[in-house]
């Protein structure tokens, strides 16, 4: 087991840390701002809930309508107005080809704050469960107010009530109460009957229907259920916006001369009839929400129109190459279009799906003048797409394909650090086939901006059947090495964690061959999970004086181990080797 | 969209519906409604009803079943019914009938509407012929383990060449060392 005597020696590490390193000292301030902007979030929406409250709970204005509908009136109109909020911020994170042009504007601020934008869609679904929390409020509230109002007009409840429920709309009286027929009248007539109530019913079941299709199960194993049922969304703003019409939450308006309801409420029989109170006059107000809404739904807008036209564009097939193990490769050349390292992009291939967009990091290099993806044979689509390209002709270009993006963060700190150790797990190697090309291309043109000069890359997976491409990367890299005489640039430990009796006769028959047996790479395949103790060891050995970062593309316990071993083995001599690492998600 | 089944989604809503109605049955009773009889029956027969045998999901016919937390009892209660809750025609049927008092309180309205769309789901579901399986432990271990690959890394370096073919390699010392993840004596 593990001990390391942390306290005392992370202490000072993180004292010499914001001396040192002033982009570490933003990182670390950032890295805490998803949990501010949460913190923000939360406190507006507290904020707005205690407000409208406290508007309706306790002014004077709405002191009849409270005395009909009770306290359910402010728990009714407080929810509204945290749901104002909510349904204007839940469009704002999924305008992806928007938020990635704001991205480009924070060239000054680094790309730290760059980092955040990409917590989109954690955001989306935590509005979306305040938005769905805060109707359950609202309808409930609201149930209470619709029979409390019907119960008023059929005279159930006391003097007051029934005088002011008699109150309609004529030459000299205005209603507050908005059930006015006694004969026919249930609560549920009255709903469906008005703008208001039958707006509720219909975006209430759209988003319903949004929660259940969105659940993880439907939403991992059925993307086009969930798809398709979210754009109910479209339904739910535009009943939104007519949510408010009909005037139907009433305040007192200010007569003259003036109507003290103190004084007056106990005298209902003579409203009208003496000086001090004549008849109380109401007035409802104009539905709001648009205003809350109207600009989002632009931008939302806006958003669709430029992903259309992003998929308009033309999108040229350079190479398509099928690699064992189903993994296609697609090299695609599209105008205009410029990439960082470790970004992705969306892919729809109308001839397989019209309205069916999916993920995929990009595996070339920015140098290249070229893209491209290596798709995994995963599902439907990707099985599809297979299929269709391995029946096209020789030389033929593949299907017309959309391309959305590019999307992500660049991982460009990479660059920074003279020495650098990436991990990749299983699939999370796919981001590092842009980074090592990258990396190498900058080295062998003496980029000013690498200032890496070694970097230790470590493959974790179960079997490279799926990713022998990547071997291939990694022995082309291997040969161009050792013809420069930079042989000892990139050291890589390629980590089999399943194995099976007929790989352990193999290795044992061709242990002493030159290259592996595996990968045909002449750094040799390891097998089980690396003694990462020993790795650190062998780095610190190797650049007693540097400064090492440690990026992981790979599952969260790895992150955590890592992060341990960086705390470990950093030194607190400034002169000696010191090690960070890199929380990013690729 | 191929291989969706159905029956999923219409399990997500229906036991969404049945969460609808109680709390809309709650309200009505504890409001007192205008006919908050009919609520007392909404949230015992139907809501209660309605969460209980939607709670445990089905086995899937293709891919990893995921269960609920604590789903087992209910499976085994569920199970117990036999053909009535295999069959989803049997359930469609059902909610339908289940969700059709609802719409005479308002209260209860939106869970009738919710129940009638999952009813519709499941009646889609049951035309496309699936039906519910039950998911048990047993079946879980005895599920072949797939023989190529070992879910354990292998704690034990690789067999290695008798020392006489290792001790050979004098000339290349670098290219002979290797590093032993667990210590082994020669011994």
């Amino acid at each position: 087991m593990n001990v390391s005597v942390q306290t005392p020696k992370s202490f000072i590490f993180n004292i010499k840390l914001n001396d040192i390193i002033f982009t570490e000292k933003l990182r670390y301030f950032f890295d805490g701002s998803w949990l501010c902007s949460q913190v923000v979030w939360m406190g507006i929406n507290l904020f707005l809930f205690v407000w409208f409250y406290q508007l309706y709970d306790l002014g004077d204005d709405f002191f009849y309508t409270r005395h009909l509908l009770g306290s359910a009136l402010p728990w009714a109109r407080a929810p509204a107005a945290v749901l104002n909020f909510n349904c204007m911020l839940i469009l704002l994170p999924v305008c992806r080809n928007l938020l990635s042009l704001l991205r480009g504007s924070f060239v000054c601020c680094g790309r730290t704050m760059r980092k955040q934008l990409d917590k989109n869609l954690s955001f989306h679904k935590l509005v979306a469960y305040m938005i769905a929390l805060m109707t359950a409020v609202h309808t409930v509230a609201h149930l209470l107010n619709v029979e409390w109002f019907n119960n008023s007009r059929r005279g159930v409840y006391d003097e007051l009530s029934t005088a002011l429920s008699n109150l309609s709309d004529s030459e000299n009286t205005t209603f507050l109460n908005p059930v006015r027929r006694i004969d026919i009248q249930t609560p549920t007539y009255f709903v469906f009957t008005t703008i208001a109530g039958l707006t509720g019913v219909i975006i209430t079941l759209a988003l319903i229907l949004i929660i259940t299709s969105s659940m993880e199960v439907i939403r991992r194993s059925y993307f086009e259920v969930f798809w398709y049922t979210h754009h109910l969304f479209v339904i739910f703003f535009i009943g939104l916006v007519f949510h408010g019409a009909g005037f139907i939450v009433r305040r007192q308006k200010k007569t003259n001369p003036p109507h003290n309801f103190t004084f007056c409420k106990d005298r209902s029989d003579d409203w009208g009839k003496i000086p001090e109170c004549p008849i109380p006059q109401f007035q409802g107000g104009p539905a709001q929400t648009w205003w809350w809404v109207i600009g989002p739904m632009i931008l939302y807008i806006c958003e669709r129109v430029l992903r259309f036209i992003r998929y308009m564009q033309t999108v040229q097939y350079r190479k398509i190459v099928m690699h064992p193990s189903k993994v296609l490769e697609l090299q695609l050349v599209k105008d205009g279009f410029k990439m960082e390292v470790g970004q992705y992009v969306f892919l729809n291939c109308p001839a397989i799906s019209q309205l069916e967009w999916h993920p995929f990091t990009m595996t070339s290099a920015p140098e290249e003048d070229f893209f491209s993806v290596h798709i995994r044979s995963a599902g439907d689509w990707t099985d599809k797409l297979i299929d269709i390209v391995q029946n096209l002709p020789e030389g033929a270009q593949g299907p017309k394909m959309g391309v959305d993006g590019p999307f992500g963060t660049a991982s460009e700190d990479v660059f920074d650090y003279e020495v650098s150790m990436l991990v990749g797990a299983g699939i999370g190697v796919t981001p590092f086939a842009s980074i090592l090309k990258s990396i190498w291309y900058k080295f062998k043109i003496s980029n000013s901006k690498l200032r890496t000069r070694k970097i230790y890359f470590y493959w974790l997976c179960r079997e490279t059947h799926a990713f022998e491409w990547f071997s291939d990367l990694l022995q082309v890299l291997e040969k161009e090495m050792e013809e420069r005489g930079m042989g000892n640039f990139l050291t890589y430990k390629l980590y089999l964690t399943g194995w099976d009796q007929n790989l352990r006769f193999h290795e044992g028959v061709h242990f002493e061959e030159d290259k592996d047996v595996v990968t045909g790479l002449k750094q040799k395949t390891h097998y089980g999970r690396p003694a990462w103790d020993k790795e650190f060891e062998q780095v610190r050995k190797e650049n007693p004086t540097s400064v090492v970062g440690t990026f992981l593309c790979g599952p969260a316990v790895l992150a955590k181990v890592l992060e341990k071993k960086c705390a470990k083995y950093s030194d607190v001599d400034p002169r000696k080797t010191k090690f960070y690492f890199n929380k990013e998600n690729f | 969209m191929g291989k969706i089944e159905w029956a999923m989604w219409a399990n997500e809503q229906a036991l969404a519906s049945g969460l609808i109605l109680l709390t809309g049955g709650i309200v009505g009773v504890a409001g007192q409604f205008r006919g908050w009889p009919f609520a007392a029956y909404i949230i015992s027969a139907a809501g209660v009803f309605v969460c209980l045998l939607e709670y445990p999901r089905s086995k899937r016919a293709k891919g990893t079943s995921v269960e609920r937390t604590g789903q087992y009892c209910f499976t085994v209660c569920v199970k117990s019914f036999g053909p009535l809750t295999r069959n989803y025609y049997v359930r469609a049927f059902l909610h339908a009938a289940i969700c059709v008092p609802g719409g005479f309180m308002l209260a209860t309205v939106l869970g009738c509407v919710c129940l009638g769309i999952a009813s519709l789901i499941y009646l889609a579901a049951a035309i496309r012929g699936e039906h519910w399986e039950p998911v048990l432990p047993q079946k879980e271990t005895t599920r072949k383990t797939d023989p190529v690959s070992v879910r354990n890394p292998p704690e034990m370096p690789p067999p290695r060449p008798p020392p006489e073919v290792r001790r050979k390699r004098v000339d290349d010392l670098e290219g002979a060392a290797y590093d032993n993840p667990i210590p082994v004596s020669d011994k």
